[in-house]
């Protein structure tokens, strides 16, 4: 039976990471989901960083872990707040239909 | 025992910015007084910085660093943020968006810069950054109301925190191979042997390339230019590119010292690429916060070129370029905000036509700024191009410096047929007549300093030169 080791961790970590990327870049659908990847982003880097933190035997990454819950967290209230102004402007969040500007 | 004082200026700025909020929630139409009293912040931590401008120190077991290198660069993004202060009153009245929030927001993305600039350790500088990006969301869909001003804040939240995903995921591989989150630490363990840290270079890279909006990651950068209320968009123009110049010269100097030759081919590419794309998309740009996003993309390019070099002189005139790119950007957007016709502020190219019969002082202004933006002799812009084209030859990048230079000749293109679309086009209404003490201080200040710079342009050069070696 083999254990777990560093490199596992590190490829679910890249594989949340790539989920996340992909999610930002082929949702047609609806910006709530641009929300999750991009927390899904920032998951897997705390999987990392706490991966690493214990290979390595050293507790800065899992300071660093909690500050980035913590700025996580602030982003996804900033992102809400834009996307419900937004809301107000439009009345939909559609992606398809964000093209107010060309580009 | 370490001395909180030198830490001074953030701690000011950090209490300063919780009383001002009292204040602004407190005092009704507090508007007028919170921006007063942000006036007053902005000064006195210029004096503040410039009282123990001298002083090198690293705070906090090594994870926050201040000398005058940094110091140089908080005065930089000060004065930056003072006069966009001042040349935006008008406007923000105008338009209704006079929250007592954007001073104070402005304030608290100023006080991310600083983090960032002067941050030794990849916590903070990361903490630094998101502090600066999350008031960059609030500022660019500020304009509540309006449907533009809030997708492009949509825009910008979703391809920034995709950026600084990838620059935190760089971090994370960063930690991972060097163990430590200490720059210098890293700086000593991240080697050409070390794969993992080149790859988590490639990473850092592409987050602070697409904060400084340097090609190919550059697709917002037109469309929030567009869509942000112009208060706001000055400011984009102007302050964060200051500070992600400076992030970028510290990456390249103290973690990554010895990935050298990787990261050079990196921004060799980048500084190209932005150098063309701005030169070449910027030409059929019609909407002028359009075109001004698309010769700030290029005149990215130029900085990234001097950094790309590696050497003191580089990074010198890297910096020279980007305090030259500060006073031109601010000067073109006093002109912008004193464009309006029949009680709406104008943005397109064509309302400029013909503005020299009844503006002449306004025109030669601009004319004044756009032969600085296209570097042509003997204003401020042609000196500073001319230090980063020494550089990069001094380094022996002859591409670079060739298609540096046919890039600003194809750039040359769109500033002077502004310039002729405002001397030779048929004459348009002209502006509504209107005064404003601070606008027109900001647009006499930028156009002297660029039409007098030749009578010693070496002052500046040589100062910088000084700070960094020190």
């Amino acid at each position: 039976m083999a254990s777990i080791e560093l490199g596992h961790y590190l490829t679910l970590g890249g594989v949340i990471f790539l989920l996340g990327i992909v999610g930002i870049f082929l949702n047609r659908k609806n910006v709530i989901v641009i929300l999750m990847s991009v927390e899904l982003i920032l998951l897997a880097v705390n999987i990392n960083l706490v991966a690493f933190s214990i290979y390595s035997n050293d507790i800065t990454g899992q300071i660093f872990t909690f500050f980035i819950l913590t700025v996580a967290a602030a982003e996804a209230a900033i992102g809400l707040a834009i996307i419900i102004s937004y809301y107000r402007n439009k009345g939909s969040i559609r992606v398809q239909e964000i093209n107010e500007m060309k580009g | 025992m370490e001395n909180i004082n030198l830490f001074l200026p953030e701690i000011f700025l950090v209490l300063t910015i919780l009383a001002t909020l009292m204040i602004g929630v407190f005092f009704k139409n507090s508007y007028n007084l919170v921006t007063k009293i942000v006036y007053g912040i902005l000064v006195s931590l210029i004096l503040i910085i410039l009282n123990s401008f001298d002083e090198s120190f690293k705070l906090f077991s090594d994870s926050y660093t201040s000398n005058s290198f940094t110091n140089f660069f908080k005065i930089l993004i000060l004065i930056g943020t003072f006069f966009i202060l001042i040349i935006t009153q008008k406007f923000i009245k105008e338009n209704k968006i006079n929250n007592f929030e954007y001073p104070v927001v402005l304030l608290l993305s100023v006080l991310g810069m600083f983090i960032m600039i002067s941050a030794n350790d990849l916590i903070l500088f990361y903490l630094g950054l998101e502090l600066q990006s999350l008031a960059l969301y609030i500022l660019a869909s500020l304009d509540r109301n309006n449907l533009k001003s809030n997708e492009a804040g949509l825009k910008y939240f979703i391809l920034s925190a995709l950026a600084s995903g990838l620059l935190l995921y760089g971090c994370s591989l960063l930690y991972g191979f060097t163990s430590s989150t200490n720059f210098d630490v890293i700086g000593l363990k991240a080697n050409t042997k070390n794969l993992g840290a080149i790859f988590a270079m490639v990473f850092i890279l592409v987050g602070l390339a697409f904060k400084i909006s340097a090609v190919p990651f550059h697709m917002w950068t037109p469309d929030v230019y567009e869509g942000a209320p112009s208060s706001v968009t000055s400011f984009f123009a102007v302050v964060p590119k200051v500070a992600g110049i400076a992030v970028f010269i510290r990456f390249m100097q103290i973690p990554f010292n010895q990935l050298a030759d990787h990261w050079q081919t990196i921004l060799i590419f980048i500084s190209l690429a932005s150098m063309i794309l701005g030169a070449v998309a910027a030409i059929g740009q019609t909407n002028i916060k359009r075109l001004i996003a698309y010769s700030s993309i290029g005149h990215i390019g130029f900085a990234l070129a001097g950094i790309s070099t590696n050497s003191v002189s580089g990074y010198s005139s890297s910096i020279v370029y980007i305090s030259i790119y500060v006073v031109m950007n601010l000067g073109i957007f006093a002109c912008i905000f004193l464009m309006k016709r029949d009680g709406k502020y104008c943005e397109n190219l064509k309302d400029l036509s013909g503005i020299s019969k009844h503006h002449p002082i306004l025109s030669i202004s601009l004319l004044i700024i756009l032969f600085s933006l296209a570097g042509i002799p003997p204003f401020a812009g042609f000196f500073a191009k001319f230090y980063i084209f020494m550089s990069v030859i001094e380094s022996k990048m002859y591409t670079l410096a060739i298609m540096g230079l046919l890039s600003t000749v194809i750039s040359a293109f769109y500033y002077l047929r502004i310039i002729k679309i405002i001397y030779f086009d048929d004459v348009n209404k002209p502006f509504d007549k209107f005064k404003d003490l601070g606008i027109s201080t900001t647009l006499l200040l930028s156009s002297l300093i660029l039409a007098t710079f030749f009578v010693y342009p070496s002052y500046l050069n040589i100062l910088v030169k000084t700070l960094i070696i020190n």
